[in-house]
Order: structure tokens, then C-alpha cells, then sequence
């Protein structure tokens, strides 16, 4: 059964939009189009007639449907929190439920299916090498965010020989005084970084918590959110809510931006109880915060040679109002130098399937970062999300900067570690 | 649409800017009003050129032409009551020039209102004019509508910044009024004309904007009373020590309730008014200032004053003034919006009247706005689903308007007529004067084609608006 809410379940919050046009000031997608059809009023008047029967799901509409990045950027700043992301989301599973998978869904299964097609691609050095992306299941997000045609000149990750379930058992041991935590992995840190998991663990663990990484985890589910496929949405969701009924976990940690708004935010919003597991879910940079962490990092001797590192905010994070916990992060660490940059809060573009469709838009908004980086002076760039990070790296290549995308426990971990660079 | 208008217009813009979908026309319908009307076909123009091929096509065909910024405006300026072609402006975004040496900006119409003060800043130079929605409106929908904020009653509205305008008339000519130059007396003052003149007599696709150097420093203080005629007093005595504040904003007990929950800075019951009150210039001028304006000010019943030492302090300071807009609907779901302006000495009789209209008609009123230039936002609160409320707010707003004229004041100080207050035209303005300005519309516009039932229309509803913002 379809656990996700339809259109008809947000047609209270949609007849809260004011039409005051606030959100045209935060949407990526407006202020590259400047076109009403990109900004959330627009989709809200949309969402709107197709409720009261005065449009069908016509072509142009599907148009200015897709143009979003289901980034929640308007939904923090709107005076009435009408959730724009949502209602998107809604108007995609419409689309997909009556046509089918159309859009992005069948583009990448032809992809996948036609090996002149992937054969190409590869030679581009565009695709996850297809051997390896037999390592990723059939259902996780990486398949959907990446392999398309158009992407030629992307920077893409690549997917490592081991990944983290090959590395780590389900459960790692910590004091006994310490409670059992869990790890929710997500699809990008599983199979393209799973040194960043393993980070993950292993400062966990120095804390004296126990971790458990059920190996029944799988993707979030946001780029299937984002691709309109609900039926996938809500067998994932199980799947993932059971995966952690294995052992009695305080916590569930994300160390993912966008896997914090899946299975935290968006599960919350599904029509099922999936309210004990939504409780736990917390982000790594709250999680370490309540721990006392950050204090013991910044009575830490400060190095004396430091990285000038910036921070990028995930927009799953920002939307939920985590946007000091990195910070006071990065604040803490002893090899770094924090500087603030322009736009940080700023969309970097990927959108969950976003890129995949509208690889030259979700470029043109990413370019936008470019600028404040440049000016912040900053040899790396921090986030936390790996999705940023890919993002972040492809926009840096192509503006020709010599900065590093880095995940925020890259940092964490080398302050940690006794060996100085 | 006619097929054949629709190949001309591609032929002038190129298909990607000619929409002609139903969800097109659905997406181009609104603007802050909330109230809906399709247009027939929407142009997103890109040159001077364009505009002025698209007019002069519309005008041999007799079609409406609605131009179109942002769409934030509060009076229905760019709906298309009767249907037409909304022309779109928001993609002519070049800033053409900022002249440093002679303070002056070159814009195009779509540029927003904050980006060119972000620039210009950026070379220590400032653009006054802050709007609450600087942030997305177009600069051209600033000048059509002669947008103010809490800033003008310093530093004065649009008009007084706007120095020359390059307009495309109704009839498809392109005109050029002013200059870069701050004196210029050849000819008639068109710029003035233009300016406020709500879209109804030419399309402005350039702007050369005067500027001012930047303040070097600002200080802000909030301030609560224990009653309204605590600071309406408070606002004629500082005036009337000749200072002038950059911001003198005002919020009354109703406003205060609104926002008490979510208030950054504790606002007890006993507060019942507040003004929030910026001083900008040389930083060694603006504590004396502050001092001085306390001084003022000690005797009106203050509960207490609160002065920001820091940008973070000021901006919660700030935080509590745009949390009103969005706070409103804790009082009811319906919500009449009004933006009057008195005399500023009036300001305290207007406060009374308006408090009085309330008690006589059990309607909530509230009240907050720009105390310093007279400018009061009067939101009338009401539930419309109780019988009889519509015709109850007709009567209040009567009321309200004819307390304003009274006063030697304006039923708009910021928002402009449009559609939403052109019923209410005749109550300010003599039967003489309006022909006259329709003669000036006639003369412009021998067809009224462009951006015809605004301003002089009498026919269009008093609705309401669902609440969220101001
Ligand atoms: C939350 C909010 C806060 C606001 N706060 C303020 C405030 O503090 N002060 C204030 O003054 N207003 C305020 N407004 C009202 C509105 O933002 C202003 O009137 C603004 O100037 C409108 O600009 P726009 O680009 O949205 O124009 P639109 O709404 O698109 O158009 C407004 C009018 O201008 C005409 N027009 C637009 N562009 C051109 C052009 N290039 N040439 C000729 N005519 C043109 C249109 O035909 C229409 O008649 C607020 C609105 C909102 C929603
Ligand atoms: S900010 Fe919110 S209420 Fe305002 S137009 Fe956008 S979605 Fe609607
Ligand atoms: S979710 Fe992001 S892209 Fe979509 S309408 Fe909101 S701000 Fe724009």
C-alpha cells in the first residue's frame, strides 16, 4: 500500500499560500529562470487548480513541476510554512501513478538496460563504471542521481571496491556504561564514501558508544522521492523501519543531509506510525553537540598550521534549522580555521534526481557558490551531505578552483587521529 | 488566442517567451492581492525593442497590455481584469551603470529593489528606498507603484530617487523623461508622471536612480510604552525636537499581542505600544542621538528601552517588527488591508479614531506601521463566514477613509489604487481633478490598452485577503 500523502491531504496548507511572493527571493530555480512557473507560488497556484479541476496534468505543468529541487529553501522563509517540497512531491507520484515512471524513472532504465547507451557514457568518463554499479542496488538513489545522457562533463564519484557493509560488522561495541546508538548509512556514504562511515564508527565509538549498522538499511528514499515513485518511497521506508526493529537504539544517526530529511522529515509526513523510528533519528552535528564533544575539541592545542575551511548548508539540514551545530563544529576544531562564506545557505543544486534532468540548470544554480567560496578565501569546503559534496566538487572542477569539498568528520576525524599533517 | 497574434509575438520574443498553456495562464493570473484573472497570453520581453514591438502590435489590435514585475504588489496592479497579454519584466535584469562620481545607478525594470542596494553598497553608496518585499520586487514595479519603507521618513520614497526613466508609451513609442543630471528643468517633468503612475501610462524599461553615499554607522533602539498615546506622543515630540530617525516604526497593543509567542525579546502584558527607532550617520553622532531621544521621550510612560549593542542585537531588534505580517492570523482568518497616511502631528488622533471604529463596530483593528511619516498599515481582522461581516466592513472602512480625509490625510501611502481601492478614489479626490488625470491618461492612451480598469475603475470588489502578510 501507498503510505504517502496525495495532493488532496495538503489541500489545507495550499490554501494557506498568500500569494505575497516572498519565496521568489529564496528559490534557485526562480532566480535562474525569473519565471513564475519556477517559484513556489507558481506551483502552489498549480497545486491549487489541480485540486478545484482546472488544469489536468498537462505538459507545460509537468514542466514547471520538475523544475524544482524539492529544496524547501521557500518553505523556511514563507510566512505561512506552506511546504512547498511536499506538495511537489505529491504532484510527481500524481504524475508517475497515472503515466508511470515517465520521466526520470524510464530514462534511467533504458539507460540501464542498453549497454551501447552505457558503453558511450562511460567512455565519457560520465558513469559510475557499470561493474562497480552492480555493487548498488537496484533501488538505491545513487542509480537515479547519476547515470544519465547530457552529463558528459560531470564529476562523479567513485564507487568503492569495499563498501561499508564489507567493511563493518552490524555491530560494534562500545562501554557498556554508553548506550547503543544507530548508524542509518544512506546510499552515497555506503557505496562511494565509506571511509566517511567508517569515521563515522570510529568516533562513536571513542566516545564509548555501541553501533549498530543493520545490513537491512537501504536507501532513504529521497531520489526516488524526488522522481515521483512512491510505491518505492514506501517500501523503503519499511524496509528501513524495520531494518533498525533488530536491537534497542537510543539514537538513529545520519551523518547525510539528505538522508536526515528522508527517513526523519519525510517519514514523519508518510501516513503510517513510523513514529518511534522518526523520534530517533537525529544529525551526527547534534548528536557530537550533546555529547560535550565540541567543548573537549576547542580546550584541544590549536595546530599551528590550519585549513581555512568554509561550510556549505545542506538544504535538508537548513530547512530543519540545523545550521549552528556544524558551525560550532568547525569552530571547535583545532586543524581548522573557519571562515564564513557568502551564499552558504544557498541551494548547490543537485536537487535529488534535479541534475539528472536539468543538468545545465542545477549547474547554472551551483555556479552561484562559486563566487563566495572564491571570495571566503577557503582551501575546502565542508558540508554534510555527501550529496553536497558531489555537487560541490563538480561546480569547483568546473569553475577551475583549487578548493576540496570535504565532509565535516573528514575534519572531525583528522583532529582526532594522533598523526599531524 | 488568435493564432496569427501568437506567431507575431514569437516573431518578436521567440517561442520560449510566448506562453500559452492554460497552466500559463493559471501561473500568470495573481499577484499579492490573491485575487485571480487569466490573462489570454503571457510575453516575457527582454529588450526595450521587444516592449515596444509587442505595445505597438497590441495597439493596432486593441488588445490589453498588463505590465508585470514581480507581482507583489497589494492594490491588483497587474492583473489582467480584462484578460490581454501580461507582459512580463522580471528578465530585464542588467545593472547598466553605478556612477560613483556623480551617484548615480542605470537599471533595467526587472532588477530587485535589494540586489542594486547589495551593489551599490559594495562601493559605499546607498539606495534608499526599503520596501518590506525589497527583496523580490522589481525596481519597475517600485517606481510604477512609488514604493516606500520604514527608511523614507528620512530618506523620503522612489519618486524622490528616480531622476529619468526611458518609458515605451501606450501607443509604442519609446520616450526618454530626465537625465543623470539632479537639476534639469527643460521641458515638462514627465519622470514625475511616470513615477506612481501604476502601469496605466507607458512601460518603464530603463531607470537612472540617484544615490547617497552610505551612513557609516546605524544604531538602533526598541522601545515599549505603556500605552499607545504613550508613543504617538513620543513620535510628534521628537519630530517636533527637529530629528529625524532613519526608521521610526510603530507597532499598537493588538500588534503586540500578535507577536508576544514568538517574540525574540520578552514583550510583558503591560506593554501596549512600541517604536522601534534607528538613528544612522558619523558613529560619534549617534549615541548623543540616542540620548537625546531618550531624554525626549522619558515622560510617556516607557516600560522599558532596549538599544542595540551589536548587528546581531539590532537585527532581533528588527526580527520583532517582520514577525507582525505573518503573526496576524492568530487574530482571524480574514483580513482587510489598508496603508493610510495622516499628517504625522495626526498620527495620535488617528490612532484614537481608529481605536474608537473598533469598539463601536466589535471589529479588531491593527494597527502598526511607519509613525514616522504618518504611514499607518490599518488591518481590519474579521471572520467573514459570520453573516453579515462583509457589509460591516464596508461600514468600517467608510469610516476609516473618511477619519483619513478628515485629517487632510491619503487612503494610500504606499500600496497605490489599482483595482483594490479605486472604488474609494472619489472619496480623496474631487470630480474635477480626476478628469483631468483621465484626460492625461486618454491623451497617452487613445485605445487604453495598457493596463485599462485600473485606478479610475469603480466596478471591482473590496475583498479580502486571506492573512499572512503586510
Ligand atoms: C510582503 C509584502 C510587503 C510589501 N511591503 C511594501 C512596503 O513596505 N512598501 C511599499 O511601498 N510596498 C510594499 N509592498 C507592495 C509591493 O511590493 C510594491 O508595490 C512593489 O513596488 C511592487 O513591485 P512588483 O515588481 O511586484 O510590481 P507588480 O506587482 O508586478 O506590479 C505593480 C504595478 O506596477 C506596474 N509595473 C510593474 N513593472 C512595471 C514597469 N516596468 N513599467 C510600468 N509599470 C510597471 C504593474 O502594471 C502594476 O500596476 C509589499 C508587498 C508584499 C507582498
Ligand atoms: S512565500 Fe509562501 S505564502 Fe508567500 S507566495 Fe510563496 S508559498 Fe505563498
Ligand atoms: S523547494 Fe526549492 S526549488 Fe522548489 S520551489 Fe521551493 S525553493 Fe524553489
Amino acid at each position: 500500500m501507498n503510505k504517502n500523502k496525495n495532493l488532496q491531504d495538503f489541500a489545507g496548507v495550499i490554501g494557506e499560500c498568500v500569494k505575497c511572493g516572498v519565496c521568489q527571493a529564496h528559490c534557485p530555480t526562480y532566480q535562474l529562470s525569473r519565471r513564475e512557473g519556477a517559484v513556489a507560488r507558481g506551483k502552489i497556484a498549480l497545486a491549487a487548480a489541480l485540486l478545484e479541476g482546472g488544469t489536468s496534468l498537462e505538459e507545460r505543468l509537468q514542466e514547471d513541476i520538475n523544475m524544482c529541487l524539492m529544496c524547501g529553501s521557500c518553505v523556511s522563509k514563507c510566512p505561512n510554512k506552506v511546504p512547498t517540497h511536499e506538495i511537489v512531491g505529491a504532484i510527481r507520484r500524481q504524475i508517475t501513478d497515472n503515466e508511470g515512471l515517465s520521466l526520470i524513472g524510464k530514462g534511467v532504465s533504458t539507460l540501464l538496460g542498453s549497454k551501447a547507451l552505457m558503453n558511450g557514457l562511460i567512455k565519457g568518463g560520465a558513469l559510475l563504471s557499470p561493474m562497480l554499479l552492480k555493487k548498488v542496488p537496484e533501488s538505491s538513489g545513487l542509480r537515479l542521481r547519476f547515470p544519465a545522457p547530457g552529463m558528459q562533463d560531470r564529476t562523479v564519484p567513485k564507487i568503492a571496491f569495499r563498501n561499508l557493509f564489507d567493511r563493518l560488522p552490524e555491530f560494534i561495541e562500545g562501554r557498556p556504561d554508553k548506550p547503543v546508538v544507530g548508524f542509518f548509512a544512506g546510499c552515497s556514504i555506503t557505496y562511494a564514501y565509506p571511509e566517511i562511515g567508517e569515521h563515522m564508527v570510529s568516533i562513536l565509538n571513542r566516545l564509548g558508544f555501541s553501533v549498530y549498522l543493520p545490513k537491512a538499511q537501504r536507501c532513504c528514499g529521497i531520489p526516488a522521492l524526488s522522481s515521483g515513485n512512491g510505491k518505492l518511497v514506501t517500501e523503503l521506508a519499511e524496509k528501513n523501519v524495520a531494518a533498525f526493529k533488530g536491537r534497542d537504539v537510543q539514537h538513529i544517526l545520519t551523518a547525510c543531509g539528505s538522508c536526515n530529511g528522508g527517513i526523519g522529515e519525510h517519514y514523519r509526513t508518510m501516513k503510517a506510525n513510523f513514529e518511534s523510528f522518526t523520534a530517533k533519528v537525529i544529525d551526527f552535528s547534534v548528536f557530537l553537540r550533546d555529547t560535550g564533544l565540541f567543548e573537549d575539541l576547542a580546550g584541544m592545542e590549536k595546530w599551528p598550521e590550519r585549513t581555512r575551511v568554509t561550510y556549505h548548508d545542506p538544504c535538508h539540514l537548513k530547512i530543519q534549522g540545523i545550521t549552528r551545530e556544524p558551525r560550532l563544529l568547525l569552530k571547535a576544531l583545532p586543524n581548522v580555521e573557519f571562515v564564513e562564506m557568502a551564499d552558504a545557505s544557498v541551494c548547490c543544486g543537485l536537487g535529488g534526481t534535479f541534475s539528472v534532468q536539468h543538468y545545465q540548470a542545477s549547474k547554472a544554480i551551483g555556479a552561484k557558490k562559486a563566487h563566495g567560496l572564491q571570495e571566503s578565501g577557503a582551501s575546502m569546503i565542508a558540508t554534510a551531505c555527501p550529496g553536497c559534496i558531489m555537487q560541490l566538487q563538480d561546480i569547483i572542477n568546473h569553475a577551475g578552483m583549487q578548493v576540496k569539498a570535504v565532509h565535516l568528520l573528514e575534519l572531525l576525524a583528522a583532529a582526532l587521529s594522533p598523526r599531524r599533517s | 488566442m488568435d493564432a496569427q497574434i501568437i506567431a507575431e509575438l514569437v516573431e518578436i520574443v521567440g517561442a520560449d517567451n510566448v506562453l500559452t498553456a492554460p497552466t500559463d495562464m493559471i501561473t500568470h493570473s495573481y499577484d499579492a492581492t490573491q485575487k485571480c484573472y487569466m490573462p489570454d497570453v503571457v510575453v516575457y520581453a527582454e529588450k526595450t525593442d521587444e516592449v515596444a514591438r509587442v505595445v505597438r502590435l497590441a495597439n493596432r489590435l486593441k488588445i490589453s497590455v498588463l505590465p508585470r514585475g514581480a507581482g507583489s504588489g497589494f492594490s491588483g496592479g497587474s492583473l489582467p481584469v480584462q484578460g490581454g497579454i501580461v507582459l512580463v519584466l522580471t528578465r530585464m535584469t542588467k545593472i547598466l551603470d553605478i556612477d560613483s562620481d556623480n551617484l548615480t545607478a542605470e537599471v533595467e525594470p526587472g532588477v530587485i529593489t535589494a540586489e542594486l542596494q547589495r551593489q551599490v553598497e559594495k562601493l559605499g553608496l546607498f539606495y534608499p528606498p526599503d520596501p518590506a518585499s525589497k527583496e523580490f520586487s522589481t525596481l519597475g514595479g517600485n517606481v510604477a507603484e512609488c514604493a516606500g519603507g520604514p527608511r523614507c521618513v528620512k530618506y523620503g520614497v522612489t519618486k524622490d530617487y528616480v531622476l529619468g526613466l526611458e518609458v515605451v508609451t501606450p501607443t509604442g513609442d519609446i520616450i526618454h523623461t530626465g537625465g543623470k543630471t539632479l537639476k534639469n528643468v527643460v521641458g515638462y517633468d514627465l519622470t514625475k508622471l511616470f513615477v506612481g503612475s501604476e502601469g496605466t501610462l507607458g512601460i518603464v524599461t530603463k531607470i537612472i536612480l540617484k544615490l547617497l553615499p552610505k551612513p557609516a554607522a546605524k544604531k538602533t533602539m526598541l522601545v515599549q510604552f505603556e500605552t499607545i498615546e504613550g508613543a504617538a506622543k513620543s513620535v510628534a515630540a521628537i519630530i517636533g525636537a527637529k530629528i529625524i530617525p532613519a526608521t521610526l516604526e510603530f507597532m499598537d497593543g493588538a500588534t503586540i499581542d500578535c507577536i508576544r509567542p514568538t517574540s525574540p525579546i520578552p514583550l510583558p502584558e503591560a506593554c501596549q505600544a512600541i517604536l522601534i527607532i534607528e538613528v544612522d550617520g558619523d558613529a560619534a553622532m549617534l549615541d548623543p542621538q540616542i540620548a537625546r531621544i531618550q531624554d525626549i521621550i522619558k515622560s510617556f510612560g516607557i516600560l522599558s528601552v532596549r538599544i542595540a549593542a551589536s548587528h546581531e542585537e539590532s537585527e532581533e531588534i528588527w526580527q520583532v517588527r517582520r514577525n507582525v505580517s505573518p503573526s496576524l492570523r492568530r487574530v482571524n482568518p480574514d483580513k482587510f488591508n489598508e496603508d493610510i497616511v495622516v499628517p504625522r502631528s495626526k498620527v495620535p488622533d488617528m490612532i484614537r479614531t481608529l481605536e474608537k471604529i473598533s469598539t463601536d463596530y466589535g471589529v479588531p483593528i491593527v494597527n502598526f506601521g511607519h509613525a514616522g511619516d504618518g504611514n499607518i498599515h490599518v488591518n481590519i481582522m474579521v471572520d467573514l463566514r459570520h453573516h453579515g461581516m462583509a457589509e460591516k466592513v464596508e461600514r468600517v472602512l467608510d469610516e476609516v477613509f473618511q477619519a483619513v480625509i478628515a485629517l487632510r490625510g491619503s487612503i494610500s501611502g504606499e500600496h497605490g489604487i489599482g483595482t483594490a481601492k479605486a472604488k474609494y478614489l472619489g472619496m480623496e479626490l474631487d470630480a474635477t481633478t480626476i478628469s483631468y488625470m483621465q484626460r492625461i491618461k486618454d491623451a497617452f492612451d487613445p485605445n487604453h490598452i495598457l493596463n485599462p480598469g485600473k485606478i479610475f475603475s469603480y466596478n471591482s470588489n473590496h475583498l479580502p485577503v486571506k492573512t499572512g502578510n503586510n
